[in-house]
């Protein structure tokens, strides 16, 4: 987690650090049950502080995870032994207890119910903080101002407006918008921000989670789906407008376009994030194996750059899935009159 | 796909969606609404003034055209009135001139009937006074005539000398 780690690795071979580059990248994408700010000294020293672990096997079990020492031992709490292995915890036999792992380096080891508070979940405690924060401020900035935003709101409410007029209403219609507007504002400011948080250097990616965007596709589908009028359901089973054949054929194609849709979603957030990262990181650790002048300073130019592309893309995907979740719920709730 | 799905992670998925449904929730009612309402009350508000203002600028182009009717009608009203006043004003004179006219008429025919009478009157009392002359002549020279015939002739004769002045 550290960018003063590579320094030390000056002195050692080319493969060596381009492995370690590569390790380090992953890990980077990753979730932790510490919250690591960086470590140095080749990983020996941390800085951060542990997370509580909570684990559902046989009973509730809650500890911090300093009991891992960063995923080096076995922790044990209520009788049972915990392991890390690849950021994900294991039981084992004992204190002594080893991940027993397949040909393709999966572990074989039973798994608990785990829903500790890692380091991505303290970020979305952290944006749902500074979100409530920001915006129930700016709402009180009306009340107290005749109508009128004051302070952040004058920066936010632009955005704000720009969601209605230019996503919502477009996309859903004047009628019918209004129900979906604390979803599609929500959305959009949540993903924009944790965006903006996973270009920090403290590197917490949360967007880069598929289970972040498997909940925030599900939700769009969920709200499709119950929001769907009687044209919604007639398009899908039985098309209005084509011989009966066609239809039977492109009844299921239709169904199946219920799910691929949000699939789509949640997959382009998720790859969209995890590429930039894993393009960033490779280019600054190219710094690091070109090591002279020349090389390191175009890597660093590029990293600038693609660092600046990595802002336009945080914001371009919260855009992309707040008018797309948009596109859903209006067809879901559109009048087909024109037909 | 495994590969895609080797890293979801429950917990998190958990929390996410714990942590978003309360956010969803929590800032509709604390945040969208009110920012929401406040903005539509104040679009509103600045549609409804556009619209006073403009009604406001109709009434105004309204009045002013009434305005200036009404100048017209007393501009008309006035030139009516003084027309009047002046057909008034030649009657007026006309009448008055056509009653002086009557009025002389009839005092000059006063004063000629006043004149007729006295001149009437003037003649009878002549007639009156030469009867009694002529009596009194007469008289006279009856008496004469009684003494001196002659010296009566010759007095019937001066006296009817001095009536002819008469």
């Amino acid at each position: 987690m550290s960018f003063g780690k590579e320094d030390n690795q000056h002195g050692e071979s080319g493969s060596d650090l381009r492995t370690e580059i590569k390790e380090y990248v992953q890990h980077h994408l990753l979730d932790s049950y510490d919250f690591n700010l960086f470590s140095y000294e080749n990983g020996e020293k941390h800085f951060g502080f542990p997370l509580p672990v909570i684990l559902w096997d046989n009973g509730l079990k809650v500890f911090l995870s300093s009991k891992f020492h960063h995923g080096e031992t076995v922790a044990e709490a209520g009788g049972s032994y915990y392991k890390q292995f690849h950021g994900k915890i294991y039981n084992v036999d004992g204190p002594n207890g080893e991940i027993i792992e397949d040909d393709h380096h999966h572990a074989t080891n039973a798994k608990p119910l785990d829903f500790s508070i890692t380091k991505n979940v303290v970020l979305i405690m952290m944006v749902f903080a500074i979100m409530f924060f920001m915006f129930s401020r700016m709402a009180k900035t009306y009340k107290k101002n005749n109508g009128m935003p004051k302070g952040m709101g004058r920066f936010l409410e632009p955005i704000v407006l720009y969601v209605r007029d230019e996503i919502a209403i477009p996309n859903i219609g004047e009628k019918k918008y209004k129900r979906y507007m604390s979803y599609l504002l929500t959305v959009f400011f949540f993903v924009w921000i944790v965006n903006l948080f996973g270009l920090t250097p403290i590197g917490m990616n949360v967007t880069n989670n598929i289970a972040v965007t498997l909940c925030l596709a599900l939700i769009t589908y969920f709200i499709t789906t119950f929001s769907g009028n009687k044209n919604y359901w007639k398009h899908i089973f039985w098309m209005p407008g084509v011989p009966v054949p066609m239809k039977i054929i492109l009844a299921p194609i239709e169904l199946l376009g219920t799910i691929i849709k949000p699939f789509a979603l949640m997959i382009r957030l998720y790859a969209n994030i995890t590429a930039g990262h894993v393009v960033l990181m490779s280019i600054i650790g190219m710094m690091f194996i070109f090591n002279n002048w020349l090389g390191s300073s175009l890597s660093f130019v590029l990293a600038f750059v693609l660092g600046i592309l990595e802002l336009l893309v945080a914001a371009l995907q919260a855009y992309i899935f707040t008018v797309l979740s948009a596109l859903y719920f209006g067809m879901a709730v559109e009048d087909h009159d024109h037909h | 796909m495994e590969e895609l799905f080797g890293g979801f992670s429950l917990g998190l998925f958990f929390w996410q969606t714990v942590l978003f449904l309360a956010l969803v929730f929590l800032l509709k009612k604390f945040a969208w609404k009110p920012i929401l309402d406040s903005v539509n009350n104040r679009e509103e508000g600045i549609k409804d003034a556009l619209d006073a203002a403009e009604s406001a600028k109709k009434e105004m182009e309204n009045l002013q055209a009434d305005n200036q009717k009404l100048l017209k009608e007393a501009r008309a009203e006035r030139e009516s009135m003084l027309k009047e006043a002046r057909d008034i004003k030649n009657k007026i004179i006309e009448d008055a001139k056509g009653e002086a006219q009557d009025q002389a008429n009839k005092m000059i025919k006063q004063a000629q009937d006043a004149i007729e009478s006295e001149k009437k009157a003037a003649m009878a009392e002549l007639k009156n006074h030469v009867a009694g002359i002529s009596l009194d002549i007469a008289e006279k020279v009856v008496r004469q005539e009684l003494s001196n015939k002659d010296k009566q002739l010759k007095l019937v004769e001066s006296m009817l000398g001095e009536a002819k002045l008469n």
